[in-house]
């Protein structure tokens, strides 16, 4: 009745839930009504098309960055560092959508090709160092972080401008924004990259699991001494998986930077896409569609809950705490296991 | 501005920063000894300042003076429970132990912003009354250069540290506890077999760190944010995670990397007003510290020795 993979799939799906109703107990305990909570979610991330344009806006990053980590964990890497992927190849995008002036055909493509390589090069920094060296990832692409966070702030400052503190916007030929979707959706700031970010999930499906590359990078991932009896290269497997992951980072930084924003201003703190990135990853089990519909479930929670402190009067940082729940109990997926497993016994 | 200026005014801003650094990364020395990642120092760190900050403002009229030394206390205590969570997902649920830190950072910020803004209806505290404040040293800060550069106007927190990475070097080498919590990170099954409780030592070392985080983030709040918001801690847990690794996983070296994070942070601080350093952009000091943790990963500076089971569950049994 349970197998492994169904197993596979109860274990998210669970974990949501249980993410879920402890947000419920938390609110009980402070005082506020679970169903008026809910239900202000669900009406500020449905309730007009706005709302629904807004939604689809912030789920776009969080499929490439779910992406992102995900294909590094599929190869046995795992990629903290989408953070700063998504920051430089916010900044190329923008770099390019200003500095050029180009046919449409030519620059938007451009642009996010810009913004994939740059997030690749951050990638394969790690990458080889892993490759190479036997240097730990997590470390390294935690240090990478920072070093974009200044970095890009420093570039928007003093290259790209003279002391501003923002980028001016890109030119209409690098954007993706769309006056008919945002018509649509009351002007949002919903943009084609939802297609984008689609399709690539659709990529990454095909690479891994169609492409006899994609067999090597996993087949790495999983047994690196195997793969190297079998003849393949442990260290070029690793870097092209890191730069790949790295790229699927750098075009969540476009889909900000061309589409929503449509220009860089220096940041404070990070963008959290990436680090979100880990926990739509986690949830959607590795997988191009688990990630798509997990980056669906953040979207509309994090969307959602701008309406909570209006519709309920619960802070939005709720969500936070329920998303932060979610992972824990993915992680913890042995207790579910578990108990599944106990409970299958039982019935017996 | 001679060479003795500049140095008074670096080192006491330098340990000034380097303090809750040393704090946090001494708890990451405890945890990943004893062979548990601990990427959740952030959130750790988090917790303490909001722990220190509130407790702060709500006791400041009933402790007076005593006050930042009681909210320190509290804050080790909260966010040593607080970290039994991490300790619970990744020592007896077998949780991917970086994943169960990643979530710790997230439930941190998600807990401490909410109950912030359940508690004073605002997305951050009002400033403490009762902070720490620099002092001089009795009799030591009269003694000529060296007073005035490590005796006044120094935070006693900063001593704190200090000392505190000495005592954690004596309990992990020099006494019977240390050397149980060590073995049991390098090879949790010789360490049992010895009949050394494996998830006993574990689940102490990452209360320890969390103790040690939270202490970290209390005195970071306490010396230098003075409130809590969502942006109070923003990255100073990771870079005590990489004054851990850069120290190679030793507390003194850990204190040392802390103390050079530190002096890199004043540098870009008072660096506007030292000859040689003003020409350079603001930008290269900011990212030192990065650039040079992945130079000595990269075995430039000497090759960093992680705990042999670091980062594995350790299930009865298993060969």
């Amino acid at each position: 009745m349970f197998t492994n993979r169904t197993i596979n799939i109860l274990i998210p799906i669970i974990s949501v839930i249980l993410g879920l109703l402890s947000g419920a107990i938390i609110m009980l305990v402070f005082g506020y009504n679970p169903v008026a909570g809910y239900g202000a979610l669900w009406e500020g991330a449905f309730g007009d098309s706005y709302f629904f344009g807004e939604t689809i806006r912030m789920v776009t990053p969080y499929i490439l960055s779910g992406l992102a980590v995900a294909f590094a964990l599929r190869t046995g890497l795992l990629n903290i560092g989408v953070e700063g992927q998504v920051f430089v190849g916010w900044l190329a995008s923008v770099w390019v959508g200003v500095a050029f002036d180009l046919p449409m055909a030519i620059h938007l493509p451009l642009a996010i090709i810009a913004a994939a390589a740059a997030g690749a090069f951050w990638g394969f920094i790690p990458g080889i160092l892993k490759a190479k060296l036997g240097v730990h990832e997590v470390i390294v692409t935690i240090m990478m972080n920072y070093i974009a966070l200044y970095t890009t702030n420093a570039i928007v400052r003093h290259v790209i401008t003279d002391g501003e503190d923002q980028t001016e916007n890109i030119a209409d030929s690098a954007s993706l924004a769309s006056t008919w979707l945002a018509e649509m959706t009351f002007y949002s700031r919903m943009h084609y990259g939802i297609l984008i970010a689609l399709f690539m999930a659709l990529v990454m499906w095909f690479i891994l699991n169609k492409t006899s590359r994609g067999f090597e990078l996993r087949s790495v991932g999983y047994n690196p001494f195997a793969s190297n009896y079998a003849g393949m290269s442990v260290s070029k497997n690793i870097i092209l998986a890191m730069m790949i992951s790295g790229a699927f980072a750098g075009l969540a930084g476009a889909m900000e930077g061309l589409g929503t924003y449509g220009y860089l201003a220096s940041k404070s703190g990070f963008t959290n896409i990436g680090f979100e990135g880990i926990a739509v990853a986690l949830l959607g089990a590795n997988t191009a569609l688990g990630v798509v519909l997990a980056a669906f479930l953040f979207g509309i929670l994090k969307i959602g809950a701008l309406n909570m402190p209006t519709g309920a009067g619960v802070p939005t940082e709720l969500v936070e705490i329920v998303i932060a729940l979610i992972i824990f109990f993915v992680a913890s997926s042995y207790m579910i296991r578990w108990f599944i497993l106990r409970f299958k016994k039982e019935g017996k | 501005m001679n060479l003795f200026d500049i140095l008074q005014s670096i080192i006491p801003q330098a340990l000034f920063f380097a303090a809750p650094l040393i704090f946090t990364a001494l708890g990451g020395v405890l945890s990943e000894r004893s062979g548990v990642i601990n990427i959740g120092l952030e959130g750790l760190m988090v917790m303490g300042a909001f722990v220190g900050i509130v407790f702060n403002l709500t006791f400041a009229d009933v402790l007076g003076s005593w006050t930042p030394w009681v909210s320190i206390l509290a804050a080790m205590v909260v966010s040593a429970v607080f970290a039994l969570t991490h300790a619970v997902a990744s020592i007896t649920l077998r949780a991917d132990q970086v994943v169960s830190g990643v979530a710790i950072n997230f439930l941190a910020l998600g807990i401490g912003v909410f109950l912030t803004k359940q508690w004073y209806d605002k997305g951050q505290t009002d400033m403490v009354s009762r902070p720490f404040y620099t002092n001089d040293v009795w009799l030591l800060s009269d003694i000529p250069i060296i007073g005035p550069m490590f005796f006044s106007r120094m935070y006693t927190t900063s001593y704190l540290a200090i000392i505190l990475a000495f005592v954690v070097w004596f309990v992990l080498f020099k006494t019977s506890f240390g050397l149980r919590l060590r073995s049991v990170g390098e090879h949790p099954m010789a360490a049992d077999t010895n009949g050394i409780n494996v998830y006993g030592m574990r689940y102490v070392a990452v209360m320890m760190s969390g103790a040690l985080g939270g202490l970290g983030g209390a005195v970071f709040a306490l010396t230098i944010a003075m409130n809590f918001s969502q942006s109070t801690i923003v990255g100073q847990g990771f870079m005590a995670l990489a004054a851990v690794i850069f120290g190679k996983w030793h507390p003194l070296g850990a204190m040392g990397a802390a103390i050079f994070f530190g002096f890199a942070q004043s540098l870009s601080v008072v660096g506007s007003g030292i000859p040689l350093l003003a020409d350079v952009p603001q930008v290269f000091l900011l990212i030192a510290p990065y650039v040079l943790t992945i130079l000595a990963l990269a075995g430039f500076i000497g090759r960093a020795e992680a705990p042999k089971s670091l980062g594995e569950a350790y299930v009865k049994g298993s060969r």
